[in-house]
């Protein structure tokens, strides 16, 4: 059976949805995972590793774990002495900036943001997106080891028993380049690429004070970000963090609703993928509907209030 | 400073795509091609340090044979020349194998500063420039939304899920540029005229083979079809009863 070294991302010592998703990705593919965790609270995450097969945890300590480059030498050590035939992060912002790196020193292609894993023949096969989901396609690599970074909200997440043993390592050399702050975002917002829940509006919205409706809305479902279409974001009325399609971020989340947003091809490449959709936009030929599993032809204005009102009691009642 | 501004031709946002006869990639006939987004970004981001700092800005490109009118769009940003290699696979290079390549160029060329896109909106891996960074041993810093440079290092801002991490690092580095880095001005007639007299050479490489195989190509399987639950605010309770027991995301 094949090692596959899942580097899981940690803060403060609880664990990322995304890296438990990573880990349930090499399950699922038949391999064994070796997580690595790195920084402040990296032994605690660890021992609170609770996922299917993960028998062993590497923890890295010390300065290179504030260094992107240092710390993708050490896990490109990790996967070379483990014998390990694959390397996965999640395709978020740090594990997009990690695997790479790690490839490189393997000298193997990267494969980003997939979103499916299964052995093929006596290796793996993986389906990631091209031109943001516009087209699938079924990948090989020659490698030795396969690299990946697993989309978000697309793995399952394996529940396992027992408590991995522990390797801590240390990482002296403190890298070329060093993260010396992060501006957190407020605790309760959460990014549009994470959360299960995304609340998108568009240029239907009139004018910037017009997403009012929908950060209530986000917030009446209480695990929901908010996202926007590329026009507002070119008006300036949301930052491009938020932006969903091809020039911003592809999502997958379980129930998204898209508010006045007609419908662009670069648009609906970013969230196709969506478990539900719902849309609401007062032109009935939008191009929005043919993707929306639920419309609601009407004015934005009216309709949202009255959902975010829906939604709220529902909460309330759970 | 010498500064390097990577690009890539990639299909307009626009594009829809089409699958190739082998069933192994994109038909490009229906592609209309433009500099990704993001790496003119890169270029402008690259012309302003210039202007900050001095030096020149070379524009490097492995792509296709026909791309010369998105190179002179760079040129038309401010770019001081052009450095392509012409490679009949431009289309279907893996993002190691391009990243070899550039590398070895970009030691050639002796970059100081490295700019790219943060990811090319064809294939999205948003590898290449980390990539190159790690075989070239350079400093590297993704996603950047704000940048502050020294003939030394310098300081940059990047975009995570988490906030906006801070970022030391130090030359020669590569940074990926994202969206609000820099204001992207358009080029003036004068610019464009300017742009045709900059010189784009021409230069061999070194062929790296890619590691990717493509099994197979396929367009997204469409979604079962959906329906409008009603009009107006009074269609809310069939799509909160839908929701929670058609759906069951409520």
């Amino acid at each position: 059976m094949s090692n596959f070294v899942v580097f899981v991302e940690q803060v403060g010592g609880k664990l990322r949805q995304s890296g438990l998703e990573c880990l349930g990705a090499a399950a699922q593919a038949g391999a064994t995972p070796i997580a690595a965790l790195a920084g402040d609270g990296a032994a605690d995450a660890a021992a609170a590793l609770n996922a299917q097969g993960v028998q062993t945890a590497v923890c890295f300590d010390g300065p290179g774990t504030q260094s992107p480059d240092a710390l993708a030498a050490g896990l490109a050590e990790v996967v070379k002495a483990k014998g390990a035939q694959g390397f996965l992060a999640a395709a978020s912002a740090h594990g997009r900036d990690l695997a790479p790196r790690v490839a490189a020193h393997l000298d193997a292609v990267l494969f980003a943001d997939i979103t499916g894993l299964e052995s093929a023949g006596s290796g793996y096969q993986v389906t990631r997106p091209w031109l943001a989901g516009k087209a699938i396609a079924t990948l090989t690599s020659s490698a030795d080891v396969l690299c990946a970074t697993t989309r978000l909200n697309v793995f399952p997440t394996l529940p396992g028993s027992g408590t991995p043993s522990v390797e801590t390592q240390t990482l002296s050399d403190a890298g070329k380049a060093r993260i010396t702050g992060v501006e957190s975002k407020a605790a309760a917002k959460l990014d549009v690429s994470e959360a299960s829940v995304v609340v998108s509006g568009g240029r239907g919205l009139k004018e910037a004070e017009g997403f009012g409706i929908i950060e209530e809305l986000a917030s009446a479902f209480g695990d929901a970000a908010v996202g926007a279409s590329r026009a507002v974001v070119d008006l300036g009325w949301r930052p491009h963090s938020e932006q969903v399609g091809q020039t911003g971020k592809t999502v997958s989340p379980k129930l998204y609703i898209a508010v006045g947003i007609s419908g662009a091809i670069q648009h609906l490449a970013g969230m196709k993928t969506s478990g539900t959709i719902v849309a609401i936009n007062k032109d009935a030929d939008a191009p929005i509907f043919k993707v929306a599993d639920y419309g609601i032809v009407g004015d934005a204005f009216e309709v949202v209030p009255a959902l975010t009102r829906a939604v709220a009691e529902i909460k309330a009642q759970s | 400073m010498n500064i390097v501004a990577c690009v890539k031709r990639v299909p307009s946002t626009e594009a829809s795509a089409e699958i190739s006869a082998d069933g192994k990639g994109l038909d490009p006939k229906n592609f209309q091609y433009i500099v990704s987004f993001y790496d003119d970004v890169a270029v402008e981001q690259a012309v302003q340090t210039k202007a900050q700092l001095g030096g020149e800005v070379t524009v490097l490109t492995l792509g296709s044979a026909d791309g010369s009118k998105e190179i002179r769009e760079c040129l038309a940003r401010g770019a001081d020349k052009a450095v392509v290699m012409v490679d009949e696979h431009w289309a279907d290079r893996d993002c190691r194998a391009t990243a070899k390549i550039l590398a070895a160029k970009i030691q050639e060329l002796g970059a100081d500063l490295v700019t790219m896109g943060k990811v090319a909106t064809d294939r999205d891996n948003a590898a290449v420039g980390p990539m190159t960074a790690t075989y070239l041993g350079y400093a590297c810093v993704t996603n950047v939304v704000g940048l502050e440079l020294t003939e030394q290092g310098g300081t940059a801002k990047r975009e995570t899920e988490a906030g906006i991490e801070t970022v030391e690092f130090s030359l020669p580095a590569v940074i990926t540029c994202d969206k609000g880095l820099v204001e992207l001005r358009r080029p003036g007639l004068k610019d464009i005229m300017a742009a045709k007299k900059k010189p784009t050479e021409e230069v061999p490489f070194e062929n790296v083979e890619n590691q990717a195989q493509v099994v197979q190509a396929n367009l997204p399987a469409p979604r079962k079809e959906g329906r409008i639950v009603g009009e107006g605010p009074d269609a809310v309770p069939a799509l909160i009863e839908a929701l929670r027991n058609e759906a069951n995301v409520l």
